[in-house]
């Protein structure tokens, strides 16, 4: 009996470590890449994969500040990360990024020149644009008496456990604020204060805070309103042509997500090349046909039809947009911010 | 009448505790997306599911990590059982109580202490540190199915052995092992299983791309309904129903045989309220 | 037998058990400053404000709602298998192991299914011209995983003690002229104690401490004392005060233990293991 078990124990053993052979074992360079969830077309990894024998590793955090904190508490590491503006600029600021050369990616001159070298990275020394968006309310036609044009909406009663609000402190205090008429970038603890009580008093009237999972409730109507992002609205709009989206009248946030390289990475050539892979025009074409945002590639965008390429939801004029602001790194003001949300949840 | 009322009672309690499994079983065979409809039976969900990369390497990962932690926990958990049931005093109570301690601990506790200590240490985190946290959790259980074994265990056949000239390690190997291999493989499986089924030590403990099952459905779940889920439950229901009852039909002909008593029943429980700490 | 086998045990222990419980210490106890870290309490002190004071008690309440749930619902399903309704008894309990097999997100995700606006409830509900329900991410729901996940453990301990019960102890007190309810309450109920003490604790414990029943079911609107945990590691990064919670937490299991080794007595095994 003893001598049964110690052999099948050892072929367990065998079995186990060739399988951890054959899986690390392979002279294929790995990619490391951390991106939003739902933010890209899988097929196009895979295509990357065998143009250029890499292994892609691939994986996916929720908002701005999951992806600071894994990076942040160290432990892992990635060799391309999709931020966002502000949080960029927090990275910038903590020395956590690592220089691109743009030389090395050729594909970037088709990219927008009005998006590049924003005041997060004025030079692109350190990111290239990858979407773009703003913050708007989707809702569904048939549930929605009257069209939706204010934030006020989100804090109908009428709409009680039918609104969905986004599960990420830096969105939902900015609908917050926007509403009361305060910048999404306020300094100040008053005004803060005040947008964390209007959370806490809307909470009755939320069904749930969500992130990725928001668009399949809106398209199987679950829910009558979502605060959301642009492409997340374009993409369920696809999905049931009852839904709409609306930048509120009161004004927006437009943001960028980056594409940039982490202090640390390993596979500085292969971030690099991947960057260039997700810059080529049939390549951001079926990347932005597939996820539903906007792309700052021009050349993928000529080529999207054009009731897309010109649907002032999907691609606002930024200079015709009222009232949008831009997200900045809040500093020192950031823990408030942590605290006023942890308190918004836990109420 | 008395005793139909008993059985349906419990036949009401097994309705809600299989109706779930249904609907997900009925629903992925569902060719549509929304639950609402039944839109004609199909199985390309079964299809998408092998040809997700994401949920097979997961899947590749959760056994890996199942079997190797088993290994490694169950040659250090049946070593330590061995010194424990030989130590005596404040030492034995000391180290039971160290034992116990991730046993009682809260999941979410023991998970986070391990993801401090691992960041802390830097280490990276992925396949050795979810490999570090499910042997370190598995070690209690297997100790805790070989103790009983020991205590069992005739005391002078090990001084028997050496009085007729084995070494210690040879008399351990010779005498000792084959006598509590019982208890040894229990804690083997017990180990195997508590690893692929656990979530929260392995949330915390991973990075870098490393997913375990566990993890994968929960990220699908958080993103609503996937049909794809659907036929992974499925699956899973039924293959762990054929194994159970694979083992009972080899219990029960064990039973017959006389050998083991009423073992069979008991190693059920022994595994389930290891598992309380399962969520 | 040689000692010596303890060796790799103790030092496993003491780099992944002891060391990161002394971290875990070290944080709750500390805050960071500009040169290091300070020993402080504020940490603590923060969690006794009284908006995380409603977390911890509506964790406590959520918990002891399912666990008396468990206990009325699986109480009764105990003592009919432990009777004599069934002829196969073991095949009956095999029953109740099988879901427990599964892997327990698929089925608290299984719920999800069914409780949605669209879900299977309200399909049926609708097709008999009954108006909607909104259940899921409402507290219900939360109440309802947590039971539907832990139920076993409730049943299982208290079916075993229950079948150990000396049948010639009851026929006794039926001899000496106590009425069935009688029975119940003087004999097997005070005899199967042990396993209620620990399907209580079996149940009340990982109730306590969940975090994926109340995001996965409550859809973020109910913060448990885990989802405070998770959130102050994964989202904020404040390790501070997620260690100080946790070392609230682990204080609190502790309390609740040393209540259920009271009202148990003597029978210490059966609660723990």
């Amino acid at each position: 009996m003893a001598r049964k078990v110690t052999l099948t124990l050892c072929v367990l053993g065998l079995a186990a470590l060739s399988a951890l052979l054959t899986g690390c074992g392979q002279d294929r360079p790995t990619l490391y890449v951390y991106n939003w969830g739902d933010y890209i077309d899988e097929d196009i990894l895979e295509e990357f994969e065998k143009e250029f024998n890499m292994k892609v590793v691939y994986d996916t955090f929720s908002t701005n500040e999951d992806l600071y904190v894994k990076l942040k508490s160290g432990g892992s590491t990635y060799d391309v990360i999709f931020p966002s503006d502000y949080m960029l600029t927090r990275m910038l600021n903590e020395n956590m990024l690592e220089k691109i050369d743009l030389s090395k990616i050729p594909n970037h001159r088709h990219i927008d020149e009005s998006l590049m070298g924003t005041v997060y990275d004025p030079d692109n020394e350190y990111s290239l644009p990858y979407m773009w968006g703003t913050i708007g309310i989707l809702y569904n036609t048939t549930m929605v008496a009257e069209p939706v044009d204010s934030w006020d909406a989100l804090w109908d009663p009428r709409y009680a456990k039918e609104i969905l609000m986004l599960d990420s402190q830096r969105d939902s205090m900015a609908a917050a604020l926007i509403k009361l008429g305060y910048s999404i970038n306020t300094l100040d603890k008053q005004e803060l204060a005040e947008a964390g009580e209007l959370l806490k008093q809307q909470k009755p009237l939320v069904l749930a805070y969500v992130v990725d999972e928001g668009k399949d409730k809106m398209v199987s109507g679950e829910a009558a309103l979502a605060l959301t992002w642009s492409g997340e609205a374009m993409y369920a709009i696809s999905e049931n042509d009852d839904l709409a989206y609306v930048i509120p009248k009161e004004g927006t946030n437009v943001w960028f997500d980056v594409m940039a390289i982490p202090k640390g990475a390993k596979n500085l050539e292969g971030a690099l090349q991947f960057m260039d892979f997700l810059n080529r025009p049939e390549i951001a074409l079926r990347n932005a046909d597939y996820i539903g945002y906007a792309t700052p590639n021009l050349a993928a965008r000529a080529m999207l039809p054009e009731e897309i390429r010109d649907d002032p939801q999907a691609y606002p004029n930024l200079d015709a947009l009222e009232n949008a602001e831009f997200f900045v790194h809040l500093g020192d003001t950031l823990k408030d911010y942590d605290r006023i949300w942890t308190e918004v949840k836990a109420h | 009448m008395v005793r139909f009322l008993k059985r349906s009672y419990i036949y009401l309690v097994f309705v809600f505790l299989y109706m779930p499994i249904a609907v997900l079983m009925v629903y992925s065979f569902n060719d549509s997306r929304s639950r609402g409809m039944w839109g004609g039976f199909t199985l390309r969900w079964y299809v998408e599911l092998f040809q997700d990369r994401t949920i097979m390497s997961s899947l590749y990962s959760t056994l890996f990590i199942g079997v190797v932690s088993a290994i490694i926990a169950t040659v250090i958990g049946t070593l330590a059982a061995i010194g424990i049931h030989n130590s005596r005093g404040i030492q034995k109570k000391l180290i039971m109580n160290v034992t116990y301690l991730p046993v009682l601990n809260p999941e979410i506790v023991t998970a986070i202490s391990l993801m401090i200590l691992f960041v802390f240490a830097k280490v990276r985190l992925g396949y050795l540190t979810l490999l570090l946290a499910h042997i370190t959790f598995n070690i209690p259980y297997v100790i805790l199915s070989v103790l009983p074994k020991l205590r069992q265990l005739n005391k002078h056949l090990y001084e028997a052995a050496l009085d007729l000239g084995c070494t210690p390690a040879r008399a351990l190997w010779k005498v000792i092992i084959p006598e509590i291999m019982p208890g040894i493989i229990t804690g083997l499986l017990l180990a195997f299983t508590l690893s692929i089924d656990d979530f929260v030590i392995s949330f915390f403990t991973t990075g870098s791309g490393v997913s375990t099952l566990s993890i994968t459905i929960y990220s699908m779940a958080r993103r609503g309904i996937n049909p794809k889920i659907n036929a992974l439950s499925t699956i899973m229901f039924t293959f762990v129903l054929l194994l159970l009852i694979i083992v009972n039909i080899r219990q029960a002909r064990e039973q017959r045989k006389g050998r083991n008593g009423r073992n069979g029943q008991k190693s059920h429980f022994d595994s389930l309220r290891s598992r309380f700490s399962g969520a | 037998m040689k000692r010596s086998t303890l060796f790799p045990y103790v030092v496993w222990m003491a780099l992944f058990i002891i060391v990161p419980m002394v971290l875990v210490l070290y944080y709750a106890f500390t805050v960071p400053t500009e040169s290091g870290a300070t020993w402080s309490l504020e940490n603590f002190a923060r969690f006794f404000e009284p908006i995380y004071l409603r977390v911890l008690w509506r964790s406590l309440r959520l918990a002891v709602i399912s666990t008396v749930i468990c206990l009325v619902i699986g109480y009764p399903a105990a003592m009919v298998m432990s009777g004599n309704a069934f002829e196969q008894k073991h095949v009956i309990l095999l029953l109740f192991v099988v879901p427990m097999w599964m892997n327990f997100l698929l089925r608290t995700y299984a719920w999800l299914t069914i409780l949605e606006r669209n879900g299977v409830i309200n399909v049926v509900l609708n097709s008999l011209n009954l108006p909607s329900l909104n259940i899921l991410y409402t507290e219900g729901a939360v109440v309802l995983g947590m039971v539907y996940n832990f139920l076993p453990f409730m049943v299982l301990p208290i079916y075993s003690v229950l079948s150990k019960i000396d049948r010639g102890v009851v026929e006794a007190a039926g001899d000496l002229g106590a009425n069935a309810f009688q029975v119940f309450a003087k004999v097997i109920f005070p005899l199967s104690l042990p396993g209620v003490v620990s399907g209580v604790t079996m149940v009340f414990m990982p109730a306590l401490t969940t975090f994926v029943i109340s995001r996965l079911l409550g859809g973020g609107q109910f913060t448990l004392i885990g989802n405070l945990i998770e959130q102050q590691f994964l989202v904020v990064g404040d390790w501070g005060f997620g260690s100080s919670i946790s070392v609230v937490m682990i204080v609190l299991i502790l309390l609740s233990m040393a209540i259920m080794s009271f009202f148990e007595g003597e029978e210490k095994d059966v609660a723990l293991w």
